[in-house]
């Protein structure tokens, strides 16, 4: 091959290469666009206040209520329960795994959390339903586990990984020479960890629990399966709830083409598409944050 | 003694923490493994679905999620690998550049349902794919971009720049060192994580309920524009829409069992690759 046909290749090539990288942005913004299209059509046939301020979601009725306050008061509450339950755990696991675990106790143990990351959401939805579901009844002495209880727990195992790799991460990366001075100053181990490695980690940490709840927030199969499905605004914990993505997921299967049923789904989603957006844009500042501290 | 009980609190909670997050993969792996291996026989996944899901196997759901997984990986990798070769080898710092890595990372983040419409809206609809496991094996692999770019990256990144020097001043052009030189090296890498990646998507279920996947066809996937059954929506139909769930509920465990082992045989694979490769260097 002579030189300029090589030297064609080569630009040509490159191009395609770049073609792929604006492909990203576009798949992003078509995603948004998309979902923001249909969610105007439904504001033009629909009742764009009640989507905000009514208390129902009942597409079956008459008047059609589409009101995505309960749906997003589910996927809020269920999201949240689970950060009370992986936070601490999640963060506490990294710190033993970062500071205090013996190396082969690590690379034992980091390939569980991997393994963990790798189960199929589907299946841990179905263990809600035989495992988890049926202890919470016998437990709180009620009729059926499937509830806001169930799928926070459910919803904490998937998180875990998430909130400990990220953690750990950032636990580690806490210069070493910050531990020697807190020793050398006469604190010991414990004071150092507690006063002086976790604070300089804390962006890292909130930067994995914004990463976590992201994936709580946005998991479909496991509340679909194990939280009862019942759309209304949760009281507490044993309550049967459904959240945005579960809705979705139920009604859009079956939903005549170009309603205003299905526009609503998309107006839902694009509401959880913009909180999970923020939730890992804040993730990302943090995230960034404690990269420009180290730096 | 007051210092003493604080050391063991620590100790209790923070060790504590770690053996509770072991026994959940724990308690989910001997759940699911002691009551399901028993359905798993060698006629269960070599035979289809029989009088109404109550009896046979689940040969046409694993046919489907390999197609699916097919389709996923031959559109997600080369075009993943493509746009990570642009951002590590080509792409200069500018505020272009960070736009795209920014919206790589925002789409990781995206969740997997709303992936599901855009693939309903744009591969069933606008290009009229309609419901088949082409349209859903797209979906899916729209879903793995940001982890095999990401992945790639990493990979392309740890090669180190005076190899690529070494073949510029040889007189190759940037292509044929990115071909002949690069990507050799990275190879192992790159394959950890699209295999760690397909080993994701083949277990997702939330993208393909709209774009394809159908509860019995009858036969098995032959087609691109077929519909499809598959693995994970197995699962979920059967422990939670079958007439008859109590009947039903070996065959869930059965097939959970088979995907978990699925997933977990690919990231083993996954594992073996990267040890490999890092006990050779």
């Amino acid at each position: 091959m002579n030189a300029s046909k090589r030297e064609a290749i080569d630009r040509l090539l490159k191009m395609v290469f770049r073609a792929t990288g604006l492909v990203t942005i576009g798949l992003l913004g078509g995603i948004f666009f998309m979902l923001l299209f249909n969610s105007i059509a439904f504001f033009a046939k629909g009742n764009p206040i009640d989507f905000f301020t009514g208390s129902q979601w009942n597409p079956g009725s008459d008047a059609g209520n589409y009101s995505i306050l309960p749906l997003l008061a589910s996927t809020g509450f269920v999201a949240l329960g689970s950060m009370m339950i992986a936070v601490p755990l999640g963060i506490f696991t990294a710190t033993f795994l970062s500071e205090l675990a013996p190396d082969t106790l690590r690379t034992i143990l980091k390939p569980v959390i991997e393994m963990l990351a790798a189960i199929p959401s589907v299946a841990i939805g179905f263990l809600g339903i035989v495992l988890v579901g049926p202890a919470i009844a016998r437990v709180f002495g009620i009729q059926n586990g499937l509830n806001a209880l169930n799928g926070s727990i459910l919803l904490a195992i998937m998180a875990l990984p998430t909130i400990i790799t990220i953690s750990e991460d950032a636990i580690s990366a806490v210069p070493k020479t910050y531990k020697e001075a807190s020793l050398a100053l006469g604190a010991n181990k414990w004071a150092t960890l507690f006063q002086v490695t976790l604070p300089a980690a804390l962006p890292g940490l909130i930067a994995a629990v914004m990463l976590g709840l992201g994936r709580a927030l946005g998991e479909t199969m496991t509340v679909l399966m194990a939280t009862g499905n019942a759309a209304a605004l949760p009281k507490g914990f044993l309550d049967s709830i459904r959240t945005i993505t579960a809705t979705i997921a139920i009604e859009m299967g079956e939903v005549p083409y170009q309603t205003t049923h299905y526009f609503a789904l998309f107006a839902i989603a694009v509401v959880l598409f913009i909180i999970t957006l923020l939730i890992n844009l804040l993730g990302e500042f943090f995230a960034n944050r404690l990269r420009k501290f180290h730096a | 003694m007051k210092a003493r009980l604080i050391i063991f609190l620590n100790w209790f909670v923070l060790l504590g923490s770690t053996l509770l997050v072991c026994a959940v993969l724990g308690i989910i792996l001997v759940d699911i493994f002691s009551k399901g291996m028993s359905s798993v026989t060698w006629e269960f996944i070599s035979q289809p679905p029989a009088k109404g899901m109550t009896q046979g196997g689940i040969l046409p759901a694993i046919i489907g999620t390999l197609w699916l997984t097919l389709i996923t990986t031959l559109f997600a990798v080369p075009f993943g690998v493509a746009c990570a070769i642009y951002l590590n080898e080509y792409a200069f710092p500018s505020i272009l550049t960070n736009v795209i890595r920014a919206s790589i990372r925002n789409l990781a983040g995206v969740p997997s349902i709303i992936y599901g419409l855009f693939g309903l809206a744009l591969f069933v609809q606008a290009f009229r794919l309609g419901t088949s496991v082409l349209s859903a094996g797209l979906t899916l692999g729209l879903l793995s971009l940001p982890y095999i770019i990401t992945t790639t990256e990493e990979a392309l990144k740890r090669i180190p720049n005076s190899m690529r020097e070494a073949t510029l001043a040889l007189g190759a052009t940037q292509f044929e060192t990115i071909k002949d030189v690069v990507l050799p090296s990275a190879l192992p890498g790159i394959l950890t994580g699209v295999i760690l990646t397909l080993s994701r998507a083949a277990g997702e279920t939330a993208p393909i309920l709209f774009t394809g996947v159908a509860f019995y066809i009858n036969g098995l996937t032959s087609s691109v524009n077929q519909e499809f059954m598959a693995l994970p929506y197995h699962i979920y139909m059967l422990s939670t829409q079958h007439q008859s769930i109590e009947q039903v509920r070996p065959l869930a465990y059965g097939t959970s069992v088979v995907l978990i082992a699925m997933v977990f045989l690919l990231n083993l694979t996954a594992f073996y690759i990267r040890f490999k490769n890092r006990t050779q260097q």
